[in-house]
């Protein structure tokens, strides 16, 4: 992330200065400051309301018969999580979120399986791998309805705002195959050295 | 038949994930506004932790594409898309995606403007963004909140699945409506 970070930053103001247009940068810093804390306000809503539901959910046992029914799968894909441990119950209500294309809801239970994932890993500073393998699923967004997407397109004025479903579905697919066999290949790759 | 489906269920889903789980809440006697509270509680100090991250990678993206860079960026992938027939509008949305979910979805928008939602580029476009996340967001949020500094191998991986997408985007769009 450091590297990232460095890029963005660097290469934007050295371009930046080579068009001679330094005078966006003060202006883009500032600007994006703002965005990313009213996009952190509108979040504690979202998470709260969330928090508050899962907690309830959590509580009442839910998510222990959910985590129980999908055992199987997630040993397969995260070998290292003991069982019946909140993890696995966490990542399963993210990915059901994000399945169901409701991005605000899935953020907050991401948050929380990476809580309860820190509550397993040795080196805290550093990842570890069903860390990895979580957020490679994640980040590749198992969509199943794209609920949001269809919402702008019919504002956009599209004939048929969910013409799009079933190329949305083939994209996704590949996606996250591309995310799991990516994430294997790499979990192997640093198993050997 | 099974998209309309989805359709139609899809705003009944969380609703009716809400009802299970106070019902089922009731049975089991939990107190459930007692713990709704405390879990909301834990909401608002995770929200209040995550401004900084926040700050941090929406500044570092702000300044990568309001000084150019991204345009150079894609000026260097561009004899990749013309040997897979993408335009580049749809090369710098997707690059833009894995940075920054509301910007992505800006752009999308500016695409339905100019071209119109059910042109070949809009529909690409639309393909894009409903099978990618946020990568970098994602990672630098969800490794931020942990403490979690060294991500190994998570980000190649994720724009590995990134590049997939946008492979098979173009591919399932060229066949289905061209």
């Amino acid at each position: 992330m450091n590297y990232v970070f460095s890029f963005l930053i660097l290469s934007g103001i050295f371009v930046a200065a080579i068009n001679g247009r330094v005078d966006v940068i003060v202006n883009a810093a500032v600007t994006s400051a703002e965005g990313a804390v009213e996009r952190a306000i509108s979040l504690i809503a979202v998470i709260s309301l969330w928090l508050g539901i899962a907690r309830v959910a959590e509580k009442a046992g839910l998510i222990d018969i959910m985590s129980r029914a999908i055992a199987p799968f997630f040993r397969w894909l995260f070998p290292s999580i003991p069982k019946g441990h909140p993890a696995l119950g966490c990542i399963l209500m993210n990915l059901s979120a994000n399945m169901l294309g409701f991005g605000s809801a899935a953020t907050p239970f991401g948050l929380k399986a990476m809580q309860e994932l820190q509550t397993l890993n040795e080196k805290p500073d550093t990842a570890t791998e069903a860390m990895c393998t979580f957020l490679a699923i994640n980040t590749s967004s198992v969509t199943i309805v794209p609920a949001t997407l269809v919402a702008l397109r019919a504002s956009a004025g599209s004939k048929n705002p969910s013409e799009i479903v079933g190329a949305v579905l083939f994209a996704t697919a590949c996606s996250t195959l591309a995310a799991i066999v990516g994430d294997y290949v790499m979990r192997v790759i640093n198993h050997k050295k | 038949m099974i998209t309309e489906m989805l359709e139609t269920a899809a705003p009944l889903v969380i609703p009716f994930m809400i009802f299970v789980v106070f019902i089922y809440a009731h049975i089991k006697k939990v107190d459930i506004f007692e713990i709704f509270v405390e879990g909301a509680k834990d909401g608002f100090m995770m929200a209040i932790k995550l401004i900084p991250y926040l700050v941090g990678i929406y500044v570092a993206v702000g300044i990568f594409r309001e000084s150019g860079a991204i345009d150079i960026l894609v000026g260097l992938f561009s004899p990749i898309l013309s040997i897979i027939k993408a335009p580049t509008e749809v090369l710098f949305l997707s690059i833009v995606r894995s940075l920054s979910g509301p910007a992505a979805l800006g752009m999308l928008l500016e695409i339905f403007d100019k071209y119109g939602p059910d042109s070949f580029i809009g529909r690409l476009g639309s393909t894009l963004i409903g099978s990618t996340d946020t990568t970098f967001y994602i990672i630098a949020v969800y490794f931020g909140s942990v403490g979690i500094r060294n991500p190994r191998y998570s980000i190649p991986v994720g724009l590995f699945a990134d590049f997939a997408s946008f492979v098979a985007s173009v591919y399932i769009v060229r066949k289905l409506f061209l």
